[in-house]
C-alpha cells in the first residue's frame, strides 16, 4: 500500500539518495523518540503534582480487583450496548435504505427525510436528549436506551446510504437482467440488487462497527456506566484516574483496532458475492447526500487496456445503476462513458429502454 | 401413527419450553435479576461513586448512606441479604421513586421544597454544609471569600460553583468536569485551587488522597441529608419507622462510628450546630 | 410555538452555536495542516516518519474522542502544563480545539491519502517519462488530481468535526450547543421535545449546505477516468 503511494510520488532512488533517506530515517527517528522520552520525563516529575509513573498510582489501575469489579463490568456494558446498536442499525439501514429505493415517491421521500435528519443531528445531542425524555417518561435505565437508540439512529441512516450507495454501484445489468426476467421493479430491487448491495457494503459496515464502538464512549456524559465511566470511578477511589483511563483507552484501542483489521479482510471474502466493488476505502465512503459513491481507488488500480489508453468498454461497474436512474445530474459523474452515452439519459418508469436504443449514435463497441 | 404424533406432540412440547426458557434468559439478561423477589428484600438507591458516602467496590457497598441504609433496613425487619442496592445517579432519583424502582433513596439527597413536590422525604440522617477541599499544604484559602482570583472546580451542573461565585468570590475561575475524582485530580495536579461541594463527600475524598487534601471545616450553607420515599398513602407510616431507626442509630453510637469510618483519617468532624439532626420530616 | 420563542429569549442558543463554529473552524484549519504534514510522512520513502504518521493514524482512528477530550484536560493540561491562557474559558476552549485538531488530522490524513490513491499510477510514469522533476510532478500533476479525489472525504470529515465539536463538553466547554442543552432541558423539562428539535435542526441547517457544498464540488471536480 505504502508502496504504492510513494511511487506516485517518488522516483525509484539512486544509491546518492539511499544514503540521504538513511541519514534522514536516522534523524527523524531520534527525534520521535527524544519527544516521547521528554513526555515521559514530564510525566514522571512533573513540577507540581505527583509522579504519574509510580507503581504505587498503576498497581490499583491494573490489579485483578480492578478487572473484576470495575473494567469487566464496564466492557460487558459497552459491549452489550453496541451488540443492540449494531443490530438495531442493521434493521434500521435496511428498511430505511430500501425505502429510500422503491419506487413510490412518498415512502422514499419520508426514509430520505428520516435518514438525512439523523445523519446531520449529533450522537451527543441525540442521545442527551433521549435520556432525559426517557427518564420523564419514566422508563427504565434510560441511560442505556439513550445510548443504545442514539447509536441505532445514526449508525443506521449510515447503513441506509451504504445500501444506497451499494444499490447505485451494481452494474445495471443486474437491473436490467431481471426486468427482462419478469420481474417488478419492487422485485428486482429486493431479490436481486438488495442483496449484493449488501454483501458489498459488509466491509464498510465493519468500519461503521469501529464507530459504533468508539460512540458508546460518549455515553459516560450521560452517566452510562460503559467501560470509560467504570474506569473513572475505579479512579476516583485511589486518585489514579489518569492512569486508569489508560487502560481503558488501551481496551478501546485493541478492540477497534481488531475490528478495523477485521474490515480489511473482509473485502476479499465479499467480493465473489457480489457485482459491486467491496472494497472499502480508508474513510467513511459516503459523500453526504451523494447515492452513487464510486470508489476510486479501485478505480485508479484497475488494470486498463494497451497501458492506460480511453476504455473501450462500459465500465460497467461504476454505478451506472445510480446514473441510469439519474441519481446524480452532471455529466461529469463517473460511470459516464462517452461510448455509452445512454447510461445518462433520464428516465421515467421504463421508458429509457428505447430512448437508449434509439438514442444511441454510436455503434455499439461489442459489435465492431 | 399414533408414535408419530406423540412424538410431534413431544416436539411442539420442548420447543415451547425452550421458547419459554430463552424467554426467562432474555428477561433475566435484560433486567437486573434481583428484581424479581418482591415483599422479602428492600431496594436502596445509592450514589455507586462518591468514596465516603455511597460506592461500590468488590461487589460490595460501604460509605455512611450505605451505613444508614443498612441500619434502617435491619430495623425495618430486612437481613443485610435482603437489601438490593442500586445506583441512584443525581437527575433520576425522583424518576426512580415514582415507578417503584427502589424503595427508599440515601443518595446525598437533600430536602427541599422542590422535591417535596413530586417525592416524600424521611429523615433528615445528617446535615452536611457546602464546604471547600484544599491541597493540605495550601494554607492560603480559609473560606469562601479567599476565593478571588482563585481556580475553582465543581461537578457538570451542580449549583454550589454558581453559590461560591455569586455570593463570596465574583472573581473566581470555574471549571466543571463529570465527577468529583476528576476534580480531585485537577487539584493534586494544581491546575485548581479548591473543589467545593457538601462537606462529607469532600471529607470522603479527602480520606482517599493519602493525606494530600484537607477539608477547610468552614461549611458555609446547609443541606439535610433526606432519606427520599415515594408520595403515596402509606409514606406516612413509612417515614415514621424509617425516622425511629435514625434516632436509634444517633442514640446507640452507630451513627458515629459509620461517620469515623467514612472520613478516617481527615480529622472532620460534623457541623456540631446541626449535628446529629433530629429525624422528624414526613411524619 | 410559544414555547420556541420563550426558549429563544431565555437562553442565547446562536451564541452557543457560534461556539461550536468556531471550534470547528481553528480545528478545521490546524487539523488541515496537521493532516498534510501527516500525509506527506505517511508517503515519503523515510521509513520512521511513515511508521510514525501510520501509528498517529491508527491510533487515532481507533481511540474514542470522549477520552482524548477528557486527557486534554487531566494530561495536557494537569499533568503536561499545556496552557493557553490564564483565564479558563478562553483556556478549555483552545484545549478542545488542540484534542479536536489532534484528532481530526488523523481522518485528514487519511482523506487526502486516499485521494492520492485515486492518482494512477501510469499519470506518474507518464510525468517521469516526460521528464519532469519531483515538484513539477507533484504540483502539476499529482496534487491537483489527487485534491479533486480527496474533496467528497474531506467534506465528510468537516461534518463529522463540526458534529464531534460538542464532545467538547468533555474538555469542560460549558458553552457550547451539548452543554446548553443540558442545561435549558434542566430548568425547562416541559418543552423538553422543543428544545432538543431546537439544536436538531440547527446542525441539519449547518450541516446540509455543507453536504450539498462536497456533493456538487466532488462532483465538479472529479477526474472523469
Amino acid at each position: 500500500m505504502a508502496a504504492n503511494e510513494s511511487a506516485l510520488l517518488f522516483d525509484q532512488p539512486g544509491p546518492r539518495m539511499l544514503r540521504r533517506i538513511k541519514i534522514i530515517n536516522w534523524v527523524a527517528a531520534i527525534v520521535f523518540v527524544a519527544i516521547a522520552v521528554l513526555i515521559i520525563m514530564r510525566l514522571h516529575n512533573p513540577p507540581d503534582g505527583e509522579n504519574q509513573l509510580s507503581w504505587e498510582l498503576w498497581k490499583p489501575a491494573l490489579d485483578g480487583e480492578a478487572w473484576a469489579d470495575f473494567y469487566l463490568p464496564g466492557l460487558w456494558a459497552t459491549l452489550r450496548a453496541t451488540c443492540l446498536a449494531v443490530i438495531g442499525a442493521v434493521v434500521f439501514g435496511l428498511l430505511f435504505g430500501v425505502g429510500r429505493l422503491i419506487p413510490n415517491a412518498v415512502v422514499r421521500g419520508v426514509c430520505g427525510v428520516v435518514i438525512e435528519f439523523c445523519r446531520a443531528v449529533p450522537v451527543l445531542i441525540m442521545m442527551i436528549f433521549f435520556w432525559r425524555w426517557f427518564a420523564f417518561m419514566d422508563l427504565p435505565s434510560p441511560a442505556y436506551w439513550a445510548v443504545v437508540i442514539s447509536l441505532v439512529l445514526y449508525n443506521g441512516s449510515v447503513v441506509a446510504e451504504l445500501v444506497r450507495s451499494g444499490v447505485g454501484n451494481l452494474p445495471n445489468g443486474q437491473h436490467e437482467a431481471a426486468v427482462a426476467l419478469g420481474l417488478t421493479r419492487t422485485q428486482s430491487l429486493l431479490s436481486v440488487e438488495v442483496p449484493q448491495a449488501i454483501y458489498a457494503m459488509m466491509p464498510a459496515a465493519v468500519t461503521q462497527l469501529v464507530v459504533v464502538l468508539k460512540d458508546t464512549a460518549l455515553g459516560s456524559i450521560i452517566m452510562y456506566t460503559d467501560l470509560l465511566q467504570e474506569s473513572r470511578r475505579l479512579g476516583s477511589m485511589y486518585f489514579n484516574i489518569l492512569q486508569t483511563l489508560v487502560v481503558a483507552g488501551v481496551v478501546y484501542f485493541i478492540l477497534c483496532w481488531l475490528l478495523s483489521r477485521l474490515a480489511e479482510w473482509l473485502p476479499v471474502r465479499m467480493q465473489q458475492r457480489t457485482m459491486a466493488p467491496a472494497e472499502p476505502e480508508p474513510v467513511a465512503p459516503i459523500a453526504i447526500l451523494d447515492p452513487s459513491n464510486v470508489n476510486q481507488i479501485a478505480v485508479a488500480r484497475e488494470e486498463r487496456p494497451l497501458g492506460g489508453s480511453q476504455r473501450l468498454y462500459h465500465v460497467h461497474h461504476r454505478g451506472t445503476n445510480a446514473s441510469i436512474h439519474n441519481w446524480r445530474r452532471t455529466r461529469y459523474t463517473q460511470g459516464y462513458d462517452e461510448t455509452q452515452p445512454q447510461s445518462q439519459i433520464a428516465r421515467d418508469g421504463h421508458q429509457h429502454h428505447h430512448k437508449g436504443r434509439n438514442g444511441r449514435t454510436r455503434p455499439d463497441p461489442d459489435m465492431q | 401413527m399414533t408414535q408419530r404424533t406423540t412424538m410431534r406432540t413431544l416436539l411442539r412440547k420442548g420447543l415451547a419450553a425452550l421458547c419459554a426458557l430463552a424467554c426467562a434468559a432474555g428477561v433475566a439478561a435484560c433486567g437486573s435479576g434481583a428484581d424479581d423477589g418482591d415483599g422479602d428484600v428492600i431496594k436502596v438507591g445509592i450514589k455507586f461513586d462518591q468514596p465516603g458516602l455511597g460506592f461500590k467496590k468488590s461487589g460490595t457497598y460501604e460509605g455512611f448512606d450505605v451505613d444508614v441504609a443498612r441500619y434502617i433496613a435491619n430495623q425495618l425487619g430486612y437481613t443485610d441479604s435482603q437489601i438490593v442496592f442500586k445506583e441512584a445517579p443525581s437527575k433520576q432519583r425522583e424518576a426512580m421513586l415514582q415507578n417503584g424502582d427502589v424503595d427508599m433513596i440515601l443518595a446525598s439527597y437533600s430536602i427541599t421544597d422542590e422535591r417535596k413536590k413530586a417525592v416524600d422525604f424521611a429523615g433528615p440522617y445528617f446535615v452536611a454544609g457546602q464546604d471547600l477541599m484544599v491541597r493540605a499544604n495550601d494554607d492560603s484559602i480559609k473560606g469562601p471569600q479567599d476565593l478571588n482570583g482563585k481556580r475553582l472546580c465543581s461537578v457538570t451542573g451542580s449549583t454550589s460553583a454558581k453559590v461560591v461565585k455569586e455570593k463570596f468570590a465574583k472573581e473566581v475561575q470555574l471549571m466543571e468536569q463529570p465527577g468529583y475524582a476528576e476534580c480531585a485530580t485537577a487539584l493534586l495536579s494544581g491546575i485548581v485551587d479548591a473543589v467545593t461541594t457538601d462537606d462529607i463527600i469532600l471529607a470522603g475524598l479527602a480520606s482517599a488522597s493519602r493525606g494530600k487534601l484537607k477539608v477547610v471545616g468552614k461549611p458555609f450553607t446547609e443541606e439535610y441529608y433526606g432519606v427520599g420515599i415515594k408520595k403515596d398513602a402509606g409514606s406516612k407510616d413509612f417515614a415514621t419507622k424509617i425516622n425511629a431507626a435514625i434516632e436509634e442509630m444517633e442514640k446507640t453510637g452507630e451513627w458515629e462510628r459509620a461517620i469515623e469510618n467514612a472520613t478516617e483519617g481527615t480529622g472532620y468532624k460534623p457541623n456540631p450546630k446541626y449535628n446529629p439532626p433530629k429525624p422528624d420530616e414526613g411524619e | 410555538m410559544e414555547g420556541f420563542i420563550s426558549l429563544f429569549q431565555q437562553y442565547n442558543v446562536p451564541a452557543a452555536f457560534l461556539v461550536n463554529l468556531e471550534l470547528t473552524f481553528w480545528s478545521a484549519l490546524f487539523s488541515a495542516i496537521l493532516g498534510i504534514v501527516l500525509v506527506l510522512m505517511r508517503i515519503s520513502p523515510i521509513a520512521s516518519m511513515r511508521h510514525v504518521a501510520g501509528g498517529y493514524v491508527e491510533f487515532f482512528k481507533n481511540m474514542p474522542l470522549t477520552i482524548i477530550m477528557v486527557f486534554m484536560v487531566l494530561g495536557a493540561f494537569a499533568q503536561l502544563k499545556l496552557s493557553f491562557s490564564d483565564n479558563f474559558e478562553t483556556n478549555f476552549f483552545w484545549l478542545a480545539v488542540v484534542g479536536l485538531s489532534l484528532y481530526t488530522a488523523a481522518f485528514v490524513c487519511e482523506s487526502l491519502r486516499s485521494g492520492i490513491n485515486t492518482v494512477p499510477l501510469g499519470q506518474a510514469e507518464a510525468a517521469r517519462a516526460m521528464g519532469l522533476n519531483f515538484m513539477q510532478s507533484a504540483t502539476l500533476i499529482i496534487m491537483p488530481q489527487a485534491l479533486r479525489g480527496s474533496v467528497a472525504p474531506l467534506g465528510n470529515t468537516l461534518i463529522a468535526l463540526l458534529k464531534n465539536s460538542t464532545v467538547a463538553a468533555a474538555a469542560s466547554v460549558a458553552t457550547e450547543t451539548s452543554s446548553l442543552m443540558s442545561e435549558m432541558i434542566e430548568f425547562r423539562p416541559d418543552v423538553i421535545i422543543q428544545i432538543f428539535l431546537i439544536f436538531a435542526f440547527g446542525y441539519v441547517i449547518l450541516i446540509i449546505p455543507i453536504g450539498l457544498l462536497t456533493t456538487f464540488l466532488s462532483n465538479k471536480l472529479a477526474v472523469r477516468r
